[in-house]
């Protein structure tokens, strides 16, 4: 009597690989199967399409904005977000600040061989979950394995096309004296949230990133007709960076008033413990606003009508141009000079 | 914030500097022995703010400063030794040794790792067996318990690819140094609070007493700082000289006992070369001879430390002394500049230079003065 159990072979299949081996960035079958299996089925646009080189997008009506970014992050994954909600929405709050709306967006990825694959579906249920979240379609990707070591277990880059909704922000250039400054929301929570998770503090409850888009804060101010100068997600270097390249831009010197700056409480007191200014501390969906000080008002109240930006402050102004590109009055009402930071903040001794 | 808002309050401030102002009838000098008072001072205004009635001299208070170039290029040394990780405080990797310093040693292939405590380095060495694990210790008495710690708990669970490169210093020698050199001109103290959180401010008594100098504990918030000055000049114009804690929600007077007997169970009090200021007598801590196995100098390296000539165009040595204000140096915000430092105070958060470039207007900087040779 035949039995077709008898005929298996006696060594056990192999168990299915769990990590990134080279051979899923070498052309051949188990690279399609790492498409297959794991990235084309969480992106609608990517599935639906054959996969030629480049893809043909739709016309848009209106001038086509484009922004790159790579993101690099160590932990891949920490409180408020992971690389792929970073690498999602700090594209798309590139378009947004400038003033477009994010519509298309590419997804490259740099594998580390031996990278989880398990960790890799995290990563890119995120990519699909922020994409989503942003109504923006990924319409096209490349995928690279490169050997141990050679990477930190996985880079992303992502590039971003959008539609520019005229008038966008006339420009940092236009930036005039009497302007006033605002800021989305408490600043520095992306970079303590980021510091805190990879020298492993043991805060309790963990200081949470910002990370998150900030379409609907921009969509806020359009809709209350607020004239915006200029308008910048205030990531690496934090506000003070932003607030530099502006001075330079716009030739007048720009005032905080740290009294007036949000920050909440668990990365002030981090900031207290290391000695670092929250100013030069970076966010992830946090942006900073230079208005005609006319609207002033109306623009922190249509940030504030949006939920994550409930803390929407102004914080500073423009004045004609002294001695110091950027200032920042504390305390005892003390004018000092703002540095723009020079490398990463490095924490104190004591 | 707990502790801090209500030491930051500007009306409070204001109202102790208006006091200062009215009570003083001279322009009275202090120092301000710590690098994060000095970060203070200069941070919320309160120099200017009393410069018609104080002039504030900024101490040697910083230990990244006050760390020696050929320590530094000893630790570059030990990083460059093959699985040899060294580990060290943040602001201690971007201080210039006599070439280079720790970032840039890294940036070229030597194990460097930054922590944030002496104890996240003999954690380093248990997860990571096949490394020996060497924590740089810099650091007055407030960071000196930390490290004794690690090296006690090094041995306690038996971690045997731990060890320290010291270079601990001790505040009080180098503020009797100042008060004996024939040119100064300190008249008080203001002692820092975090010091005197581990050693108390009993310690002081014998210093206060022998050169009738008032010492007065002090916080770094501005009213803090302000509480401190106008305690100083109190004492100063009354003509009294007196231990004072004006920190008391932080400093006993016997100090934090456990953590001074951590450092009396693992060191002892050396002759160090202070970076800028040269030898002090009984300036420094070293493992005592029944740690000496802990001692990553002995571990890996032989023979005494190279000689550093320091460059002449950097007067740090004056600043630290607190003889010249850091825009009174030639190099000051021209040459030397936190991103090219030519000396440690400019490279320190915390160190009289850095502070005076970040905090001072540039139409306040003294005009420069013609360079006087080796500091």
């Amino acid at each position: 009597m035949n039995d077709s159990s008898s005929w298996a072979c006696p060594v056990k299949h192999a168990a299915e690989p769990q990590r990134v081996s080279l051979a899923h960035g070498e052309g051949g079958s188990s690279m399609r199967r790492l498409l297959e299996e794991h990235i084309l089925p969480r992106f609608d646009r990517l599935s639906s399409l054959p996969l030629d080189d480049a893809a043909v997008l739709p016309q848009i009506d209106g001038r086509p904005v484009l922004t790159t970014d790579a993101f690099v992050v160590s932990p891949l994954f920490f409180p408020g977000g992971d690389i792929g909600t970073l690498s999602v929405y700090g594209t798309v709050n590139d378009l947004a600040v400038r003033g477009a709306e994010p519509l298309w967006l590419t997804l490259s990825l740099i594998l580390e061989e031996g990278f989880s694959l398990q960790l890799l579906d995290r990563v890119l249920e995120s990519v699909a979950e922020a994409a989503r979240r942003c109504r923006v379609s990924v319409v096209a990707g490349d995928t690279k394995v490169v050997p141990r070591g050679a990477v930190d277990r996985l880079f992303v880059s992502t590039t971003g096309l959008g539609r520019l909704i005229e008038p966008g922000p006339s420009g940092s250039a236009t930036i005039e004296v009497g302007d006033v400054l605002l800021v989305s929301g408490p600043i520095g929570r992306h970079g303590i949230a980021i510091l805190a998770a990879r020298e492993e503090m043991a805060f309790e409850p963990p200081p949470e990133s910002d990370c998150g888009p900030l379409i609907e804060a921009v969509a806020a101010l359009r809709t209350a007709g607020v004239r915006v100068r200029a308008m910048r997600d205030a990531t690496r270097g934090g506000v003070t960076a932003v607030m530099h390249e502006w001075a330079r831009d716009c030739g007048g010197t720009l005032v905080i008033e740290e009294e007036r700056v949000p920050i909440s409480s668990d990365v002030r007191g981090v900031c207290e413990l290391l000695g670092l200014d929250p100013l030069n501390v970076a966010n992830e969906g946090t942006m900073v606003v230079a208005v005609h000080p006319d609207d002033a008002e109306s623009a922190r109240s249509a940030l504030q009508c949006v939920s994550v930006c409930a803390r929407a402050a102004r914080i500073g102004f423009v004045r004609a141009r002294g001695l110091l590109p950027v200032v920042v009055k504390r305390g005892i009402g003390s004018e000092r000079p703002l540095l723009e930071p020079s490398g990463a903040p490095l924490p104190r001794i004591c | 914030m707990k502790y801090l808002d209500e030491f930051r309050h500007p009306g409070a401030t204001e109202s102790l500097l208006e006091s200062i102002r009215r009570r003083v009838t001279k322009r009275w000098t202090i120092m301000e022995v710590c690098g994060g008072q000095t970060h203070g001072l200069l941070r919320y205004g309160i120099d200017e703010a009393l410069a018609d009635a104080v002039e504030l001299i900024h101490g040697p208070g910083c230990p990244v400063c006050v760390t020696g170039a050929e320590v530094i290029d000893r630790a570059i040394e030990l990083a460059s030794i093959p699985n040899v990780l060294v580990t060290t405080f943040g602001d201690m990797l971007r201080v210039p040794g006599s070439r280079e310093s720790l970032a840039s040693a890294r940036a070229a292939g030597a194990l460097v790792r930054m922590v944030y405590s002496p104890l996240d380095a003999v954690a380093l060495a248990e997860k990571h067996p096949e490394l020996e694990v060497v924590f740089f210790a810099v650091g007055f008495e407030t960071t000196a318990p930390a490290t004794a710690l690690a090296v006690l708990q090094a041995k306690r669970r038996g971690i045997e690819n731990f060890s320290l490169l010291v270079a601990h210093v001790r505040v009080q020698p180098a503020m009797e140094a100042i008060l004996c050199a024939p040119e100064n001109r300190v008249q008080a103290f203001l002692a820092a609070g975090h010091v005197c959180t581990v050693v108390g401010c009993e310690s002081y008594e014998d210093l206060c007493r022998r050169y009738e100098v008032p010492i007065v504990v002090t916080g770094f918030e501005p009213t803090d700082l302000a509480t401190g000055i106008a305690a100083c000049v109190e004492q100063l114009e009354t003509s009294r000289h007196e231990v004072e804690n004006r920190y008391d929600r932080v400093v006993q007077a016997e100090g934090n006992l456990r953590a001074r007997q951590f450092v009396e169970d693992v060191f002892e009090a050396c002759d160090r070369t202070w970076r800028g200021l040269g030898a002090m007598p009984l300036g420094g801590l070293r493992l005592r001879e029944s740690w000496r196995d802990y001692d990553a100098e002995r571990r890996f390296t032989a023979g005494a430390l190279p000689q550093v000539v320091s460059s002449c165009r950097c007067r740090s040595g004056e600043v630290l002394s607190g003889r010249i204000k850091p825009p009174e140096c030639a190099a000051f915000g021209g040459e030397c500049r936190p991103e090219h430092p030519l000396g440690a105070p400019m490279v320190s958060g915390e160190g009289a230079c850095a502070a005076y470039f970040q905090y001072h207007r540039p139409e306040l900087r003294c005009e420069p003065r013609a360079v006087e040779g080796n500091a």
